[in-house]
């Protein structure tokens, strides 16, 4: 980008960020568990209520078709966000972890797993992608494996975690917990390799960087809206048209089906045989608009405004005695959630301490419980700035991360 | 920082835990977690003669649930179950208080220092997580006689 990157113009979109908590000016570095949302994206979604709302896909009446076209061209513009080849690529759900459970789910049917079939996840997964795959092999006999962690925060890939048993490996694109980007397009093709397909947990990345699914060549890619500045109630289940096309359906209901008949029924192609029930509508409209935000900004300045943050933070978290970083040390192949532990102090009162500052972290285990576990600590504090961050903001966490361990000594 | 949250006596008791370790003789043991947050304690009740003998414990957590599980040792060990039952119930009303509540010192002495915790929505699951061990490896303790 040529133009420089203006965080405070960025921030006049975000009203909630001139608030005062406790007294002070709020430091939101909580964007990993879920992001604020632009006046730009809350005025689509009202605009779109107030003026063309209906049901989709159901009637012939204007606002009908109006509220249709309006869902149909958010795919697009999704679609188009994320690189994917067709419309048809994209499916709407409820989350990210509904992405993930409906790619397991019905994966599990596609490829019928049984004893002796291997499901391959990793060490750094949020529960969201190791969970459902737990439960696919409680239900089929199939073996779960993972990828375990080295000390630094990477993925140990030195193992046969991926063998010709494998049939499908699931893992972060960036973790939630470490912040490490995993090679994805590596991982892709050692599992092709073996005849096993990839399903990819998005949620930290494609907020934060350009993604171009069709690019990493894998097979299934999720994410969700809240953490990409939309409201809560959409994600997005990304798919190769014939695959998705190939899966069974996941949730059956209206919408998903072709003919039905008393003695059975037959189903809708892909996206519609994903999206059983009233879709996500007017939600699905506002993650358009947070993605063409996040287009016009574009996605390399955010990436590169985020990786200065996340240096800043780095490198002043080294700096500070009894201060320890889990995950990776530097910005290299890394998100921008930091996880870190204070001596002595435990991060549930390191957040609340931090809190009468005004600085709002996320603590506790980060739904990623085996990972805390990997580094020997019952939770972490973890600070995650986005696109509406500075560094001033950064250098308060790091003077509140003082006062705190004043306090605590 | 917090003052109303930190009382004094919570970090003595964070710092300078009592009764912690794990002993026996026992008459039941649970373990306990409180998932959203990963805290866990692992408590062991010693009933005799409907009198708590002894409530030993282990656990990682935040200085909430560590020092009120501290407290709490100090309020039921020697007292009648029916005592430490009805102390458990005070605590527990207290908590639940959301900051509207006196606290009587003579029934919860040092817990007294938790009455800020009720305030604070997302702490008060740390507070209870060592009396709900308590509760429960008590009543097995009992093995329902009382």
């Amino acid at each position: 980008m040529s133009t420089p990157f203006d965080v405070e113009a960025v921030r006049k979109d975000f009203p909630v960020l001139s608030r005062e908590v406790n007294g002070h000016a709020l430091v939101y570095l909580d964007s990993a568990s879920s992001s604020h949302k632009p006046r730009q994206v809350l005025e689509a979604e009202r605009r779109f209520v107030e003026e063309h709302y209906s049901n989709v896909h159901r009637g012939v009446h204007t606002l009908s078709q109006e509220a249709t076209d309006a869902y149909e061209a958010a795919r697009a513009t999704v679609a188009r966000f994320i690189g994917a080849s067709s419309d048809r690529e994209v499916v709407f759900t409820k989350n990210v972890t509904e992405s993930l459970n409906l790619a397991a789910h019905s994966l599990g049917g596609l490829l019928q797993l049984g004893p002796g079939d291997e499901v391959c996840v990793t060490e750094m997964e949020h529960h969201s992608n190791l969970v459902p795959w737990q439960m696919l092999c409680e239900r089929t006999g199939a073996t779960l494996r993972w990828f375990g962690l080295t000390d630094d925060g990477r993925l140990d890939l030195s193992t046969d975690a991926v063998n010709e048993r494998t049939k499908v490996l699931a893992f972060t694109h960036v973790s939630n917990l470490l912040g490490t980007e995993n090679p994805v397009a590596e991982l892709a093709a050692r599992a092709r390799a073996v005849g096993a397909l990839t399903v990819v947990d998005g949620a930290q990345a494609v907020p934060h960087q350009p993604v171009s699914v069709t690019d990493l060549g894998v097979d299934l890619y999720a994410f969700t809206g809240h953490k990409l500045l939309a409201p809560t109630g959409v994600g997005v289940l990304w798919g190769r048209a014939d695959l998705l096309d190939a899966m069974p359906p996941f949730l059956g209901g209206g919408s998903m089906i072709e003919v039905v008949r008393m003695s059975g029924s037959t189903y809708a192609k892909a996206p519609e045989r994903f999206e059983a029930g009233t879709p996500v509508v007017s939600q699905a409209i506002a993650l358009a608009a947070a993605c063409d935000y996040l287009a016009d900004l574009g996605l390399d300045a955010v990436a590169a405004h985020e990786q200065a943050l996340t240096g800043r933070l780095l490198s002043g978290l080294a700096a500070l005695p009894g201060v320890r970083v889990v995950g990776p040390a530097t910005t290299e192949l890394r998100g921008s959630a930091v996880s870190f532990v204070v001596d002595g102090v435990h991060p549930h009162d390191v957040g609340q301490s931090l809190d009468e500052l005004g600085i709002a972290v996320r603590v506790g285990h980060h739904c990623a419980a085996p990972v805390c576990q990997r580094y020997g600590v019952p939770a972490t504090a973890r600070a995650s700035s986005y696109l509406y961050n500075t560094e001033d903001e950064i250098d308060a966490l790091l003077e509140g991360i003082q006062k705190v361990q004043a306090f605590w000594r | 920082m917090s003052e109303t949250l930190y009382q004094e006596i919570i970090l003595d008791h964070y710092k300078h835990p009592h009764h912690k370790g794990l002993r026996e003789p026992f008459g039941a043991e649970v373990h306990h977690v409180n998932p959203t947050c990963g805290d866990e304690v692992t408590l062991r009740v010693q009933l005799a003669d409907g009198v708590v003998q002894d409530v030993s414990y282990d656990g990682q957590g935040c200085s909430i649930s560590q020092a009120s599980t501290s407290v709490m040792t100090d309020l039921v060990i020697g007292r009648s179950l029916d005592d430490a039952m009805a102390r458990h119930e005070a605590f527990l009303e207290l908590m639940q208080s959301k900051g509207a509540l006196e606290p009587d010192e003579e029934v919860l002495e040092d817990g007294i220092a938790f009455a800020g915790v009720s305030k604070y929505p997302a702490r008060v699951k740390c507070a209870l997580l060592g009396w709900m061990a308590f509760k429960d490896a008590a009543a097995q303790a009992a093995g329902g006689k009382h």
